[in-house]
């Protein structure tokens, strides 16, 4: 598919999807209502609904989404492995046990950004210890294994705190939250998460020459005027700042990141770059749709959109290696 | 450009791996650097291509190599690995495609500059013909000649190629040192490591033999492809001839344990 047609499809798709999320909900809003609610004219509930409800929501999704799709299919470049994902570098981890430890010490309760704060400063203290081990040792394995490794701990840690926490139910919002979920999520959700991811994705998309010359290996790349140093502190710390903030946000939201830069590769000429662009948007449109669909399926209680990407998710991805073990690169 | 090595060491974990060697390489000339396996050819390649820090000068014309950033040595000096790594289901076009990153500005596409120059590298390597092929489908040997046209296409005045010629078929092997050779004959300045000794006695203008991270010797193959300096640095005695293209030579048994064939 030539890249302008393969981009424009899917950017038409994720905007659909975005406009189907705004329109779906437990309140029964007709399509005049929903529309004259987003544009501030309408009854005083509907407009309540739309402007604070639903449109941080479906913002929130498709920034997300972008932001794993983007960093699965650059994370997936950079180690010319289809298994990489976004929490292959231990960022979503450590940012779920920072989160995990604000629940824990009573201060999610008192404002809307302790909470995203803790999340944010596990995965900035992720990204501390990545660069600083991979400046001294300056090797992606080293990078990756540090990575594992920090997943391990982190998670580790959070099982203590789920173990140590003071009553059952304290227990169950940890749990709750770190399924993963877009409900109820605010404007200043929107304005403290886009931000960030933003930046991350500015940073990762100045490594796509770097991530093309790695097709050729590590050698090859740096005889093509690649400097390894900096290609990994720009992918080590866009992905930190566009997942971090996303799971800071939204707690952890498998499977997009690993599925969707599969799914869209075999429609580009295959250069990790061409990659990044399409799956950031394929992305968006499928957190968009399971998110979407989160609603619908159990209207009363709503299902966590972490918990139904991984449940599509896991199958698909089973299903897309055996019927094309070949194709998977 | 004339590439000179003067007095190069490289250590890797403590130990090293190249030391004291001095070469000067002309432009127009074909330099192979010869010696057994672990002789550090490789490492001294590696560094060339600014992948190893080492001790010593390299200069490139007037220009000290040290001072020169990652993305102008690029321009300057393309680097062949020994290791052939294709990481993704890449067209051949696309592939070689890669060797013009370094000449072309971030986010723009290929020029027709570009284009003319990939054409120009795929030919030389014969490859013209797997233009639309995926490169991993493509058998070792030619995935070989594919990842020589990327350094081709990269068209700079120093290629390094670090055994581009194994695993090759008799034509291709030659088509190979036919294209080194044209290049040089272009005005560049390549070195290529071998390990197949009739190659080099044929194909390269000057061999550079190195032995335990050492020079062995330097000069034309006449001269440094002796009976005497094969069983030293190979433990190999060798068959030769002459015909009107050169020095024909054919290594034939294992050198006896008293040095003797």
């Amino acid at each position: 598919m030539r890249p302008l047609a393969l981009n424009g499809a899917l950017g038409v798709l994720a905007l659909s999807l975005f406009v189907l999320s705004l329109l779906v909900g437990p309140a029964d809003l007709r399509l005049g209502e929903s529309v004259s609610g987003l544009l501030a004219g309408g009854s005083e509930a509907a407009g309540i609904i739309m402007r604070e409800i639903r449109l941080p929501r479906a913002l929130l999704g498709l920034a997300i989404g972008f932001s794993l799709g983007l960093a699965g299919a650059v994370l997936q470049g950079f180690l010319r492995n289809p298994l990489a994902e976004p929490g292959i570098i231990g960022v979503s981890a450590t940012a779920a046990l920072g989160a995990v430890a604000i629940f824990y010490s009573g201060l999610a309760g008192t404002s809307l950004y302790t909470l995203p704060a803790g999340a944010l400063a596990g995965a900035f203290a992720a990204v501390l210890i990545l660069l600083a081990i991979a400046s001294r040792q300056g090797s992606t394995l080293t990078l990756i294994l540090a990575g594992v490794a920090l997943s391990s701990l982190s998670g580790a840690l959070t099982s203590l705190v789920l173990n140590l926490s003071p009553n059952p139910f304290a227990a169950y919002e940890i749990i709750f939250w770190l399924l993963g979920s877009l409900k109820d999520r605010s404007m200043e959700h929107v304005a403290l998460a886009v931000p960030l991811m933003a930046l991350g994705w500015l940073l990762i998309a100045l490594s796509g020459r770097a991530i093309d010359a790695l097709s050729l290996g590590e050698d090859a790349a740096q005889s093509l005027g690649i400097h390894m140093g900096r290609t990994r502190f720009l992918i080590v710390a866009g992905v930190a700042l566009s997942v971090g903030a996303a799971t800071a946000v939204a707690g952890t939201i498998g499977f997009i990141g690993l599925v969707v830069p599969h799914l869209l590769r075999p429609l580009t000429d295959r250069l990790p770059s061409s990659l990044l662009l399409p799956a950031g948007l394929g992305g968006a449109a499928l957190l968009l749709a399971a998110d979407s669909a989160a609603r619908l399926i159990l209207p009363a209680g709503e299902l966590n959109v972490g918990v139904l990407t991984a449940l599509i998710g896991a199958p698909f991805f089973l299903w897309l290696v055996m019927r094309a073990r070949r194709e998977m690169l | 450009m004339r590439l000179a090595i003067d007095d190069i060491g490289v250590v890797l974990g403590g130990r090293p791996v190249v030391s004291g060697v001095s070469l000067a390489i002309e432009p127009g000339r074909v330099v192979g650097l010869l010696g057994p396996n672990g002789a550090g050819k490789s490492t001294l390649m590696r560094a060339l291509a600014g992948q190893l820090p080492f001790i010593g000068r390299m200069a490139l014309g007037p220009q000290d190599l040290a001072t020169v950033g990652t993305a102008e040595r690029a321009r300057l000096i393309a680097y062949l690995p020994q290791t052939r790594t294709i990481g993704w289901r890449l067209k051949v076009r696309d592939l070689v495609a890669l060797g013009r990153l370094p000449w072309r500005p971030f986010g723009r596409p290929a020029s027709a500059g570009d284009r003319a120059a990939i054409d120009r590298a795929m030919a030389m390597m014969d490859v013209t013909a797997l233009a639309e092929r995926i490169a991993t489908e493509l058998s070792g040997g030619e995935q070989a000649r594919v990842l020589a046209a990327r350094a081709v296409a990269q068209e700079t005045p120093v290629l390094v190629a670090d055994e581009p010629a194994s695993g090759l078929d008799p034509a291709h092997q030659i088509t190979m040192m036919q294209a080194l050779r044209r290049l040089a004959d272009e005005g560049r300045t390549v070195l290529v490591s071998l390990h197949d000794l009739t190659l080099a006695a044929r194909w390269c203008d000057e061999i550079a033999m190195l032995m335990d991270g050492a020079l062995a010797a330097a000069g034309p193959p006449e001269t440094i492809l002796t009976d005497a300096r094969l069983a030293d640095v190979y433990g190999v005695t060798a068959h030769r001839a002459h015909d009107a293209g050169g020095l024909i030579l054919a290594p034939v048994d294992l050198v006896g344990r008293d040095g003797r064939p």
